[in-house]
């Protein structure tokens, strides 16, 4: 489907070239301050707040008519989230789309960061439900961004902290709060943490858009990023050894976990749907 | 300040170098005006004309190393006021403070940056509240709210976080079986003791207490005021005491002064405001506890 030949005419890329601009002006803007929320006028869009029209946004503002586009939903090409947006972007733009990590100039993403390395001339955006890591702190936005401001990260802390002294270690599991450039605490997006080291000295540039709460903010190539953890309590990913997916072999990935209610089965399967295709040699575009 | 030390009599305090440095302190809620900034005679403590209210009308005090000095005054006297203006709890419209520990006494703590002030509230004060909802997280571990304080200077080591919290709360009677568990599964006296061990765990030099044992039945406000006066002994701690009841101020504090309609309006050892009152309200406050 072309966009040209739809029989309402859309501006390319959907959204008017005002919000394009505005929208890209708070991307220069959050990728000059690392870690740093910048609000942004969220637009009105075809799908619900809340299903990843902050991503959406971002990429609708960035994208070109040579970019290659890679849409995944916890990892997975095909769940109904990712096709959604996916076939919206292609029906406003014409561009091509892939499930090749490699392939793609812009992956748009929910709550995982691709297994392969992430390359300069590619960038990662991210659908972002809860942007603010204040916001267990206080509802208030003017306090968080008065700690934001003053670098006043101790209610964070302190969440870390009662996971360790109730239960002997910390409890996040996706989400776990980041500090940026040694200066802002950012939720890196529902992520597991096995995908926070990923942000650290990274080659591509991470963009965050949260639609709801209407915030953009960023992680620039080669930025400190560190995970939250006390001294005596180093942070640590999730433990994948033992787990082998079922289909390609992969091990050290992260895995979903499979049951199989008629044989009683428990398996592993990759969780970037791309990435484990590609290892099986099935892989394509549009 | 020479008349200080012969106000004190026998009392060995260090009354040259205050821990504690409270000059011309103003709150006011209302903007003024030409007849009540003019220090024109208000009615209790508001301006006949603009209505405005002057919660603290320029209270200067002093607080000297390991003393505990008593406030005592009416509901709406400022009592409260003055303490949370202190702990930076509420915007101030005027006035100055010092603290010894800090920069020598010789910056305005009131006109210092917001990350300075934390750092102070953090480090060189302790605030108990009179009602623990103010002063503890209700949704976090007891041990937890130990650590905040602990978190918010600057330690990183929960280990270590988690010795102090169990040294301060046995300090407070508190069981260490109970570190893992909210405040508010605990007893109002209980709830208390917690508020104290986290008002200590950053050895401050300011303690302060707002009508601490106000709602506490008598023999849990008797063992709330042993531990607090214990403490005071055995750290040697410098506090301020407000309560609106004098057997407390008479068991607790070495000085007293009383406040009315924002302003204090006498102030000496607590022996003798309780004996000798001189001022009129005093007189009265006074007697009506005898």
């Amino acid at each position: 489907m072309d966009h040209q030949n739809n029989k309402q005419h859309y501006n390319f890329a959907f959204l008017d070239e005002g919000a394009k601009r505005e929208i890209r002006r708070s991307i220069l803007k959050a990728v000059a301050i690392p870690g740093y929320q910048v609000p942004f006028g969220s637009r009105e869009l075809p799908i619900g707040r809340g299903w990843g029209t902050g991503g959406l946004q971002i990429t609708l503002s960035i994208i070109g008519k040579k970019d290659i586009l890679k849409v995944i939903d916890q990892g997975s090409d095909d769940s109904v989230n990712a096709v959604s947006i996916r076939k919206l972007v292609t029906a406003t733009t014409g561009v091509q789309t892939t499930t090749d990590t490699g392939c793609a100039t812009i992956i748009q993403s929910r709550h995982r960061v691709p297994e392969n390395k992430m390359r300069n001339d590619q960038i990662m955006v991210l659908q972002v439900p809860n942007p603010e890591p204040l916001r267990s702190v206080s509802p208030k936005e003017v306090v968080s961004r008065t700690l934001h401001s003053e670098a006043e990260y101790s209610g964070i802390w302190l969440r870390l902290y009662e996971g360790i002294i109730k239960y002997g270690h910390t409890v996040s599991g996706a989400d776990h709060p980041v500090m940026v450039e040694d200066r802002y605490v950012m939720n890196p997006s529902p992520i597991p943490k096995f995908d926070n080291p990923k942000l650290h000295q990274s080659d591509c540039l991470y963009l965050f858009g949260a639609g709801r709460e209407k915030k953009i903010y960023a992680v620039p190539p080669y930025t400190e990023v560190v995970s939250l953890a006390y001294e005596d309590y180093p942070f640590a990913v999730e433990d994948m050894t033992g787990r082998v997916c079922k289909l390609c072999g992969a091990e050290n990935v992260y895995f979903d976990e499979i049951f199989d209610s008629s044989t009683g089965e428990h398996y592993f399967q990759c969780s970037d749907s791309g990435f484990c295709a590609r290892r099986r040699g099935k892989i394509g575009g549009n | 300040m020479p008349d200080d030390a012969e106000r004190l009599g026998g009392i060995s305090l260090n009354t040259a170098n205050p821990v504690l440095r409270v000059r011309d302190l103003i709150v006011r809620f209302g903007e003024g005006c030409n007849y009540c900034l003019q220090g024109a005679a208000l009615e209790k403590g508001r301006c006949p004309y603009c209505h405005s209210v002057w919660a603290l009308n320029k209270v200067s005090l002093d607080l000297y190393k390991g003393e505990i000095l008593g406030i005592v005054g009416e509901s709406g006297s400022g009592k409260s006021t003055l303490l949370r203006a202190l702990y930076f709890d509420r915007e101030i419209t005027g006035g100055e403070a010092y603290i010894s520990e800090y920069k020598d006494g010789e910056k305005n703590i009131f006109e210092i940056s917001n990350q300075q002030k934390r750092y102070i509230r953090n480090q060189k004060m302790g605030m108990v509240y009179q009602n623990p909802i103010m002063g503890l997280r209700m949704n976090f571990s007891s041990g937890g709210n130990v650590a905040e304080k602990l978190i918010a200077a600057g330690i990183r080591n929960a280990g270590s976080m988690t010795e102090r919290a169990k040294y301060l709360l046995n300090h407070v009677e508190v069981p260490i079986n109970r570190i893992k568990e909210e405040p508010k599964n605990f007893s109002g006296g209980m709830q208390q003791r917690v508020q104290i061990s986290k008002a200590l765990a950053n050895n401050p030099s300011i303690l302060l207490l707002d009508e601490v044992t106000t709602g506490l039945d008598l023999s849990v406000q008797a063992r709330v005021l042993d531990l607090i006066k214990r403490i005071q002994q055995e750290l040697g701690i410098s506090m301020i005491v407000v309560s609106h009841d004098l057997s407390v101020i008479r068991m607790m504090a070495d000085r007293t002064v009383v406040m009315l309609e924002g302003r204090i309006i006498e102030e000496g050892l607590t022996d003798q405001i309780l004996e000798d009152p001189i001022h009129e309200y005093t007189q009265i406050l006074v007697h009506s506890l005898l």
